[in-house]
């Protein structure tokens, strides 16, 4: 799967220069929906997903749980080891109540994670992902991001990315080879 | 007899939902037209719906207006180089002889300032403002979050 990996960095190299690195070393402390700390060492042994978004997204957001929503229902079972996280780019209004709310409309195996700015910062390196404030008239803004989602094998290691324009029927079979 | 004709003429009218109701004007054809609900008014909602023009001339989508929204914009979801942004889009071309959709992943309308949170169940009416055919007003149906599209027995997407 790391050869996958290498083949999309060939391809794109603006998106992807440098993988994620694996889960055992990434380093930020994030809040789940139900206000408890999660570590990256809590994740030992499991396999991985985790997508980057905010609560004020009108369309990528919901599209994408919507889509893993139903990837997760395809696998049954299978997907109950599966980590399953949202990670906030917009810590400044999704607190983890806000969360809470919002993820209640999803599959409930989906958790959601905020911190303070510099953790998901550092979640954002860790995963190699990108995120910026886009300021908008009347003092709103929105949030330009990593639209992809992340799997990571069991072992932590990164298996791949799921883009959003990708054919959806290569999720399924792409999640059980990370599962395995 | 008259009463029954009546009455089996309002069943078979009656759209199955608001979503699969079809208006036209001119050459094109308005349908689809589709909302998620939202976690109460401070985020903005979405707007969906397909467009037929059937005629010979190009058309475009220039703007929406609503009650159920103070800043309704058109707007399109770029992904490039594995990044999400969302800029406005100043009109959606309907090209003669096409279809074109806003759905998700693309174009779309976004409601800035609901008036109020929209609930699954509910529904609230767009005025469509295109380039050269005029106004026309379509009935949305709030789906749920989760989403993915109305449920019309003539969905052919």
């Amino acid at each position: 799967m790391l050869g996958v990996g290498a083949y999309r960095t060939r391809n794109r190299p603006a998106r992807s220069e440098v993988l994620p690195v694996p889960i055992g070393q990434m380093t930020w402390t994030l809040t789940d929906h139900q206000g408890r700390l999660v570590r990256p060492s809590n994740w030992a042994g499991r396999p991985v997903m985790v997508f980057f978004g905010f609560t004020w997204c009108p369309d990528v957001c919901p599209t994408t749980l919507s889509d893993i929503s139903l990837w997760l229902e395809e696998l049954g079972a299978d997907a109950d080891r599966l980590i399953v996280a949202l990670i906030s780019v917009d810590p400044e209004r999704d607190t983890p109540d806000v969360l809470a709310g919002y993820v209640s409309n999803f599959d409930p195996r989906i958790i959601g994670l905020t911190g303070p700015a510099d953790e998901v910062a550092q979640a954002a390196a860790d995963f190699r992902a990108t995120y910026r404030r886009v300021d908008k008239e009347g003092g709103d803004y929105t949030m330009d991001h990593t639209a992809g989602v992340f799997l990571f094998h069991p072992d932590g290691r990164f298996a791949s990315i799921i883009d959003f324009h990708e054919d959806r029927r290569f999720a399924v079979p792409k999640l059980r080879r990370t599962l395995s | 007899m008259k009463h029954f004709l009546l009455a089996t003429t309002l069943i078979f009218s009656a759209p199955a939902a608001m979503a699969c109701e079809t208006v036209t004007i001119g050459d094109l054809t308005v349908e689809h037209a589709w909302s998620k609900a939202t976690i109460g008014a401070g985020r903005p909602g979405v707007f969906y719906v397909e467009i037929k023009n059937s005629g010979t001339t190009d058309d475009a989508l220039v703007g929406i207006t609503t009650p159920a929204a103070g800043m309704p914009m058109l707007h399109e979801t770029v992904v490039q180089d594995g990044i999400a942004s969302m800029p406005h889009a100043m009109s959606v071309p309907v090209p003669a002889g096409q279809s074109v959709q806003l759905a998700p992943g693309g174009y779309h309308g976004m409601l800035m300032e609901l008036t109020t949170a929209l609930k699954e169940g509910d529904s609230f009416p767009v005025t469509l403002s295109f380039e050269k055919s005029g106004e026309v007003t379509v009935n949305v149906d709030v789906l749920s979050l989760r989403a993915e599209g109305p449920d019309c027995a003539d969905a052919g997407q």
